[in-house]
C-alpha cells in the first residue's frame, strides 16, 4: 500500500531530531499524563513511537484517499446555496475519514480531546496532507485555530469549544476584509456590547477560508470610535447560534477545493475571547504565526509533490533516444528542486522545534512558575521561532512556486495541457506566498533579526557543530558565506537608512536564508549520510546567490534608490 | 440494543501484488516474499460490525482469526479500527486445515464465545478463494446464512436485513438472528486506524507474544486486560482432533501450476469514433473481458 509518510525516508530524520527528547518531555509533563489517559505515552521511545504509527496513518490516509480525491476536487469545488456551503465530494470524503482517524485537534491536551501532539510531528502531517492535497490542508490545518484558543479563551471556553475541534469540527479565522488585507489594523466589523454583557458581530468579511466552519475566530471592532489595531478584539462565534451567512465563494486560480466565502455578519452573537482591545496585536499575531508555520508546511508538500511529478516524467519521458533525466540541463533542474525541497523542509522542522520549545514551556507556566532558567530560555526560544517562521514561511512559499515552475518545465508542452497534475501543482503553489502574509510582509517580520543579529545567534550556534572531514569544505564555504553576509548587512546599516534597509530587507533576508538552510543541511548530512548530496548542491546554489546579493549591496549607490521612485 | 458480534478475519500472504518470486518451484506459495495482510473483504465485514457498534450503543466487536500465533496482528489492526478485542485460534494440532477442518475448528471456537448475535466474515480470502469457510461454519453451527453480502440495511426485532450483490443485481434478503453473514468486496470500505485507538492498543499481545517484551511493556499489559489478546488452542475449543487439522482435511491438493496469462487475439479499430467504441465496449461486457 502506497504511503506518503513511509514511503519518504526525510520525514523520519527530521521527527527523530536529538532536540526531540528535550520537547517530548516537556510537552508530556515528563510522561505524568500515563497515569491518567490510556494513550498517553509512558516515555520519550514511546512517545516516538506514538508520532511514528500516527503518521502512518496519516500517510496512508493521503496516499489512499485524499491524493485520488485531489483532481475531481479541483474540478468539483464547493458550492454556496442560501448562504450554506456544501464541499465537493472528495473533500467532505476526506474530511470524514480524517474524523474517524482521530487526525484532528492533533495539538491540543488529552483533557480537551486531543492528542497532546508536539507542533513538530503535527507540523509534518500538514507536510503529509499538503503534498496530497494542497487545498485540503487548509481545511484540515485551520485546527490551528484551536490553539489559539487554548492560549487565550478561558477555561470554559476551551472546555466548550476544543473538544468539538477534536471530535471534527472545522474552524477558520474571520481576519480579512474588503478594506483590510495585509492592514489588518483596518478591520471595521462591528462588536456591540449589549446590555446583557453579551456581544453581537455586524458587517462584511472577505476571503475567509472555510468560511461557513463551525466555529469561527472573528476580528472585529469593539471599541467604537477607534480606528487602529488597539480598537480591535477578538470573538469566537458558534454556527449553531445563527446570524452569518455565506454571501458569495471566490472564484480562485488554486487550491479550489478550499471554498473562500465573503460572509456578513448580521447581529450574530459572539463570545469576547481574552480581554478587548488586544485582539490585533495580541491574539492575532499568535494566531497568524500558527498559521505561517502552516503555510510553511503546506509549502514544503507542494514541494514535494512538485518534485516527485517532475522526477517521475523525466524518468519515463524518452526524446533523442533516452530519458530525458539523461541529459544535463534537465538533471540539474531536478537536483536543484531537490535540494530547495530539502533546504526549506529542514528551515521547517528547525522552526518546528522552537516553537514546540517556547510554546511548551509558556503552558508549563500555566501550572507552575518557571525557574529563573526557564524563563530565561522560553524568552530565547520565542525569539528565535519568531526569526524563523517569516523565513520558513516565506522562502519556503517561494522555493514552492519555483519548483511548481520547474516541474511544468521538466514535462514541456504536456506540462502545459491540463492532462498532468502539475498544471494544479501550479496553481495550488501560487497562492502559499500570497496569504498569512505576503513574502514582502515576511520580509518586513524577517529583517528586524538581521539588524539585531538573531540569525547570527543561529548561524554561530550551527557553525560550533562538528561536522566530519569529507563535509568540512562545505562548512568553509558557508563560513565564507556568511562573512559576506555579515559585510552586507554592515554596509547596509552604515549608511543608516531606512528606506534603504527596507529595499535591501529581502536580498539580506534571502542571504540569511541561504546560509540558514545551507547549516542546517550540513548538520542533516552530518547525521544522515543520506543527505550529503543534497547539502553539497544546496551549498553550490546558496554560495551563487549570495555572491550576487553581495555584490548587488555592495555596489549599490544609495542615491540609486531613486531610479526605483515608481509613481 | 447492545449486540456480540463476531467477525471472522484471516491473515494472508498479499496476493494482489505477485512479483516473479511469489511461488516457489515446488508450487506452494514463497510466504517470505509476501507481506501477510488482513484478508481484503474481512476488512469489509468488520466495517459493517463497525457500523452495527456505532448505531448499537454497548456492542461489542470481536475478532476470531485462526492462523499461526503471529495472526494476533490481525487483532491487534482490528482493534485499532475499533474491534474491542479477539481471539487467535492457534495450535499446531490445527495446521494444514483445509476449509472443512478450518470451518469445523472456528465453529468450536465460536461455542466458547458464548452468547452471540451476528457473525460476520468475508466472502472469501485471497489466499484460497473458496469462499467455503463462512457458510460452513454457518451449517456446523445450524444458523442461517447470509453470502455476498453488501450492506447491512438494518438489525431489529431479532432479524436482519442485508443487501446481496450478485451477478446481475441486488436483492433485499431478512434472516433471523444469529446467523453468518459473508460480506462483498464491493461493500464500504473498512474506517481508517483511529489514532487514539491506535495508542491505546499498540502494546496489546497474545500469550505467545509476551516473551522477550520489556519490563515496562510487561508491566504495562499485566495492569491493562485489554491488552492481553486472547489465545485458544485445539484443547481448550474441544475439538475433535480427527476432525482437525491434516487428519480432518479431505481435500489433497495434487498439483499447483503457474499460470501466465497471454495475449492471444487483438483487434484493430481504424479511426476510433464513438459508435465502434460502443460496439467494442459491449463485446468485452458481453464475453466478460470487462464488467
Amino acid at each position: 500500500m502506497a504511503n506518503f509518510y513511509t514511503d519518504n525516508p526525510d520525514l523520519k530524520h527530521h521527527l527523530t531530531h536529538p532536540m526531540m527528547e528535550k520537547i517530548v518531555a516537556l510537552k508530556e509533563r515528563d510522561y505524568a499524563d500515563a497515569a491518567n489517559y490510556d494513550y498517553a505515552p509512558i516515555n520519550y521511545a514511546d512517545a516516538m513511537d506514538n508520532y511514528d504509527k500516527v503518521l502512518e496513518i496519516v500517510g496512508d490516509i493521503c496516499a489512499g484517499v485524499i491524493a485520488g480525491n485531489a483532481e475531481g476536487v479541483d474540478h468539483e469545488g464547493p458550492t454556496v446555496k442560501d448562504g450554506r456551503v456544501t464541499y465537493a465530494s472528495g473533500t467532505q470524503q476526506n474530511l470524514d475519514v480524517c474524523r474517524k482517524a482521530g487526525l484532528m485537534g492533533m495539538a491540543m491536551p488529552r483533557r480537551l480531546g486531543g492528542l497532546n501532539f508536539p507542533i513538530t510531528p503535527y507540523i509534518m502531517a500538514a507536510d503529509i496532507v499538503s503534498r496530497a492535497d494542497t487545498g485540503f490542508e487548509n481545511l484540515w490545518g485551520l485546527q490551528d485555530c484551536a490553539e489559539t484558543l487554548y492560549e487565550f479563551g478561558s477555561e470554559d471556553q476551551k472546555q466548550r469549544y476544543i473538544p468539538r475541534v477534536c471530535k471534527g469540527e472545522t474552524m477558520s479565522m474571520d481576519l480579512t476584509e474588503p478594506d483590510a488585507g495585509s492592514d489588518l489594523q483596518s478591520v471595521m466589523l462591528k462588536a456591540t456590547k449589549k446590555e446583557d454583557g453579551t456581544w453581537v458581530l455586524n458587517g462584511v468579511k472577505r476571503f475567509i477560508t472555510n468560511g461557513d466552519s463551525d466555529i469561527h475566530l472573528v476580528l472585529a471592532r469593539s471599541e467604537e470610535g477607534t480606528t487602529d489595531g488597539r480598537g480591535l478584539s477578538m470573538f469566537v462565534y458558534d454556527k449553531r447560534n445563527g446570524g452569518v451567512n455565506v454571501r458569495r465563494i471566490e472564484n480562485k486560480m488554486g487550491i479550489k477545493g478550499s471554498p473562500t466565502c465573503e460572509l456578513v455578519y448580521k447581529n450574530a452573537p459572539a463570545e469576547l475571547v481574552g480581554d478587548t482591545r488586544m485582539g490585533l496585536i495580541k491574539y492575532v499575531m499568535a494566531l497568524m504565526n500558527g498559521a505561517r508555520l502552516g503555510i510553511a508546511a503546506q509549502s514544503v508538500g507542494v514541494s514535494e509533490l512538485a518534485y516527485r511529478e517532475a522526477l517521475q516524467y523525466a524518468r519515463e519521458r524518452k526524446q533523442f533516444g533516452k530519458a530525458i533525466i539523461n541529459f544535463p540541463a534537465v538533471a540539474e533542474i531536478l537536483s536543484v528542486m531537490k535540494a530547495k525541497l530539502d533546504g526549506s523542509r529542514s528551515l521547517l522542522y528547525e522552526t518546528a522545534r522552537y516553537v514546540d520549545l517556547y510554546k511548551a514551556l509558556e503552558d508549563i507556566a500555566k501550572e507552575r512558575s518557571l525557574t529563573p532558567d526557564e524563563r530565561k530560555a522560553c524568552k530565547q526560544y520565542r525569539k528565535l521561532a519568531d526569526a524563523l517562521t517569516p523565513m520558513a514561511k516565506g522562502i519556503g512559499s517561494e522555493y514552492c512556486n519555483q519548483n511548481a515552475y520547474d516541474c511544468i518545465q521538466i514535462h514541456g508542452g504536456s506540462g502545459f495541457m491540463k492532462d498532468y497534475a502539475c498544471e494544479r501543482i501550479y496553481r495550488d503553489a501560487r497562492i502559499t506566498s500570497i496569504y498569512e502574509g505576503t513574502t514582502q510582509l515576511q520580509v518586513v517580520a524577517a529583517i528586524r533579526h538581521v539588524t539585531t543579529g538573531t540569525y547570527m545567534t543561529l548561524i554561530n550556534g550551527y557553525d560550533a557543530q562538528d561536522v566530519r572531514a569529507e563535509l568540512q569544505p562545505l562548512k568553509d564555504k558557508l563560513r565564507a558565506m556568511t562573512e559576506k553576509y555579515q559585510a552586507a548587512v554592515a554596509r547596509v546599516a552604515e549608511v543608516n537608512d531606512q528606506k534603504l534597509t527596507d529595499f535591501m530587507a529581502r536580498r539580506l533576508v534571502e542571504m540569511a536564508a541561504n546560509v540558514v538552510m545551507g547549516y542546517l543541511l550540513l548538520l542533516d548530512a552530518q547525521r544522515n549520510e543520506s543527505f550529503t548530496t543534497t547539502a553539497g548542491v544546496y551549498n553550490k546554489m546558496a554560495d551563487a546567490e549570495v555572491a550576487k546579493h553581495a555584490d548587488f549591496i555592495s555596489n549599490f549607490d544609495p542615491a540609486q534608490l531613486s531610479l526605483y521612485d515608481v509613481q | 440494543m447492545s449486540l456480540n458480534i463476531i467477525v471472522l478475519a484471516k491473515q494472508v500472504p498479499d496476493t494482489r501484488n505477485v512479483g516473479k518470486d511469489a511461488m516457489k518451484a515446488d508450487g506452494t506459495i514463497n510466504r517470505a516474499a509476501l507481506p501477510a495482510i488482513f484478508n481484503p473483504e474481512d476488512l469489509n465485514a468488520l466495517e459493517q460490525a463497525l457500523r452495527l457498534k456505532d448505531e448499537n450503543p454497548g456492542s461489542k466487536v470481536y475478532v476470531l482469526t485462526m492462523g499461526l500465533p503471529r495472526a494476533a496482528e490481525v487483532v491487534r489492526e482490528a482493534m485499532y479500527r475499533g474491534a474491542d478485542g479477539g481471539v487467535v485460534l492457534t495450535d499446531r494440532a490445527l495446521g494444514g486445515a483445509d476449509t472443512l477442518a478450518t470451518s469445523y475448528s472456528l465453529a468450536q471456537a465460536v461455542k466458547k464465545f458464548g452468547k452471540y448475535d451476528i457473525i460476520l466474515g468475508g466472502r472469501q480470502a485471497i489466499d484460497g478463494d473458496t469462499a467455503q469457510v463462512g457458510p460452513q461454519i454457518a451449517e456446523k453451527l445450524g444458523i442461517p446464512q447470509v453470502t455476498y453480502a453488501e450492506e447491512i440495511l438494518d438489525l431489529k426485532d431479532g432479524k436482519v436485513t442485508v443487501k446481496r450483490r450478485l451477478e446481475n443485481g441486488v436483492e433485499t434478503v431478512k434472516a433471523p438472528l444469529p446467523c453468518v453473514v459473508t460480506v462483498n468486496g464491493s461493500a464500504a470500505e473498512c474506517r481508517p486506524r483511529n489514532a487514539q485507538r491506535l495508542m491505546k492498543f499498540k502494546y496489546a499481545v497474545s500469550d505467545s507474544e509476551k516473551k522477550g517484551l520489556q519490563p515496562e511493556i510487561a508491566e504495562l499489559v499485566e495492569n491493562r486486560p485489554y491488552l492481553n489478546i486472547k489465545e485458544w488452542g485445539a484443547a481448550f475449543v474441544e475439538a475433535d482432533p480427527e476432525q482437525i487439522g491434516l487428519a480432518g482435511s479431505p481435500t489433497k491438493v495434487k498439483n499447483v501450476e503457474n499460470v501466465v496469462f497471454t495475449a492471444k487475439e487483438n483487434l484493430c479499430l481504424d479511426g476510433g469514433n464513438d459508435a465502434q467504441l460502443e460496439d467494442l465496449v459491449k463485446e468485452l461486457i458481453a464475453n466478460h473481458t470487462i464488467g
